[in-house]
């Protein structure tokens, strides 16, 4: 009798709930597991806890105002998604940004992405019982993490690019210390290759776990390392190159089984790639202006004042307002090589806003809901290579001041998606290792 | 330029309502009922070799004055010819779309969240539930006849027994 019963017992599988609080979630997301001992045989993920509306909110507000709800998307690499969303809306415009800001923004966006994959590669590695390399990483993300605070003034929620270009300037001897940045991240990351690649109890945790197929990969629309780890070289910086990417050599590195391991591996080369990038970017940069009007013109600071009517633009335009946009204090006077927008697509300086009158009101123009910039009529897809994939971004104008529809294509939807997929077969204490190769990011997967 | 919105418009003059190209993407408006016939040639013909779906979502043209009311857009990618292509396929109010999901893996999840952002049902979807919001949500949040300040907060006792 009580052999019956348990052996009836044995053949029932157990559910369990993973989430949607859990130490090893790195957000907010449920897993119904259906086990077999310790197997999974099926799972059901549940994501859209951190749901804020970003789309709907995006229709209530002019172009400008929804840049800073794009850095709340991907909050590990938001200048990524800055750039994608003013791409978007430079496309409805038919705008191009001036050389320089362009590599402004390659050079940042690259720092993100070794950012962004320096916490993917920590946290996973933590989960995994590599604490030392959490404390290695983090604390090389967060020199990151001071450099673009020195140019953008904020740490996560930047809103640095502007439509048409940057808000401002690179500052001095950014340079130099980013070169420095660079040289003691590729210390940090040697070491911890040391620490990591080799190393049996990580290796045996990531290898041959969390196999996706190619075919797979492909039908669940995966992009960015997922997809690369299984051995398919799509990245959007190379396929449809944006920006000035296809004026830099690099290499995209590729996997070949698609497990946990190859998607490490991928990560950690592309840190070196995005950082040769920064290199190229940096000797190949030219001088000029950052930002132009809706036209594609450059304006300067001066044409903001209405000579006409002022007379004279001496002693206004020229002097520099005590702003500090960053912590490290903005010395250098270079509102005049700042190109700034006309009346419509661009905001203004701060310099300028708090300076003269006109500055303040072209900001009033620009920002105010009715007066605001307006992209005509027509639609445009504008896709990016985001650190976890194509970050695409496909706005809707109807010809007024508000986008009529702004649409994210999170990396992360398509990766989740297929999260069953791809823990099915293996153990239950190996959707840790799984789940952190997929670098969830909440803010984008719910928006 | 390889005008894929045209070459699609002669192989399917009865299937494919209208092209357009802007800012340089390709456009071709579909009959709901042909969408997918016209899917599937897009995936597997070799020329157009489609084999990414990278996006799909809704447009609600409630302000805009569109009859039927709604747009599905899907984005189309193929790795190999490195080329994209928009479908727009109109759905009217309560009205459905036939499902991808046969042809795509992806289009379960993409499918869900159009489903309950906007309403829109597809066809042959075989697990269509709420993807964002909760179960027991009223409404569809992203169309534009919700309002923005609506608050249906999910608190007190009873409110997830439902």
């Amino acid at each position: 009798m009580s052999t019956t019963t348990y052996q009836k017992k044995r053949k029932e599988n157990m559910m369990l709930n993973v989430g949607p609080s859990h130490p090893a979630m790195h957000g907010i997301v449920r897993m119904v597991v259906e086990l077999d001992g310790e197997v999974i045989v099926g799972s059901d993920v549940e994501i859209g806890f951190l749901h804020r509306a970003f789309e709907k909110d995006s229709e209530q507000f002019g172009y400008l105002q929804v840049i800073p709800y794009t850095d709340r998307l991907n909050y590990v690499s938001p200048l990524i998604n800055n750039v994608g969303y003013c791409m978007a809306v430079e496309k409805l415009f038919g705008l191009k940004s001036p050389e320089r800001a362009q590599y402004i923004r390659v050079i940042m966006c690259e720092l993100s992405r070794v950012s962004d994959h320096l916490t993917c590669i920590a946290a996973s590695a933590m989960e995994l019982g590599a604490f030392t390399v959490f404390l290695y990483m983090i604390k090389q993300r967060e020199e990151i993490y001071q450099l673009i605070e020195e140019v953008t003034g904020a740490r996560l929620t930047i809103s640095y690019a502007r439509v048409g270009g940057v808000k401002g300037d690179l500052t001095d001897g950014f340079e130099s210390k980013c070169h420095a940045v660079m040289k003691k991240t590729r210390e940090v990351l040697r070491e911890c290759d040391q620490l990591l690649t080799h190393n049996r109890i990580f290796v045996d945790r990531v290898k041959n776990i969390g196999i996706i197929s190619k075919e797979d990969a492909i039908s669940y629309s995966m992009t960015g390392p997922f997809l690369r780890s299984t051995g398919v070289d799509f990245d959007v910086r190379r396929a449809t190159p944006y920006l000035v990417y296809d004026r830099f050599d690099f290499e995209i590195p590729v996997g070949s089984t698609g497990d946990c391991l190859d998607r490490y591996l991928v990560r950690m080369d592309e840190m070196e790639q995005s950082m040769r990038i920064v290199e190229q970017a940096f000797k190949q940069m030219p001088a000029g202006h950052v930002l132009v009007n809706e036209q594609g013109e450059v304006v300067k600071s001066e044409d903001l004042v209405d000579s006409a009517k002022m007379g004279n633009t001496e002693g206004i335009v020229t002097k520099s307002a005590i702003v500090e946009p960053t912590l490290e204090g903005y010395h250098k006077d270079n509102r005049a090589e700042v190109g700034t927008c006309n009346k419509r697509a661009a905001m203004p300086p701060k310099e300028e806003t708090y300076s003269n009158i006109e500055g303040l009101m072209n900001h009033f123009k620009t920002v105010m809901v009715g007066h605001g910039t307006r992209p005509p009529a027509g639609e445009a897809y504008h896709a990016v290579e985001g650190a976890n994939g194509e970050l695409g971004f496909y706005v809707v104008s109807d010809g007024t001041g508000t986008p009529y529809r702004v649409r994210v294509r999170p990396p992360c939807f398509t990766i989740m998606s297929g999260l069953h997929k791809i823990v099915e077969g293996d153990t239950l204490a190996d959707i840790i290792a799984s789940f952190g190769s997929v670098n969830m990011i909440g803010g984008e997967l719910d928006r | 330029m390889q005008e894929l919105h045209k070459k699609l418009k002669e192989k399917f003059p009865d299937d494919v309502l209208g092209t357009h190209e802007q800012h340089g993407d390709e456009t071709a408006i579909v009959k709901p009922s042909s969408l997918l016939k016209v899917a599937q040639f897009l995936r597997d013909d070799p020329e157009f070799a489609m084999n990414f779906l990278m996006d799909l979502t809704a447009v609600d043209g409630l302000r805009l004055g569109w009859n039927p009311r709604f747009q599905v857009v899907y984005h189309f990618f193929s790795y190999g010819k490195n080329h994209r292509l928009r479908i727009k396929v109109p759905a009217a109010d309560g009205g459905s779309v036939p499902s991808l999901t046969g042809l795509w893996a992806v289009a379960n999840w993409f499918e869900r969240e159009c489903w309950d952002l906007f309403g829109v049902k597809f066809d042959g979807h075989p697990d269509l539930r709420r993807i964002m919001m909760y179960d027991g949500f009223v409404g569809h949040p992203l169309r534009k006849d919700y309002p923005i300040n609506k608050r249906q907060p999910l608190i007190g006792p009873g409110a997830i027994a439902k």
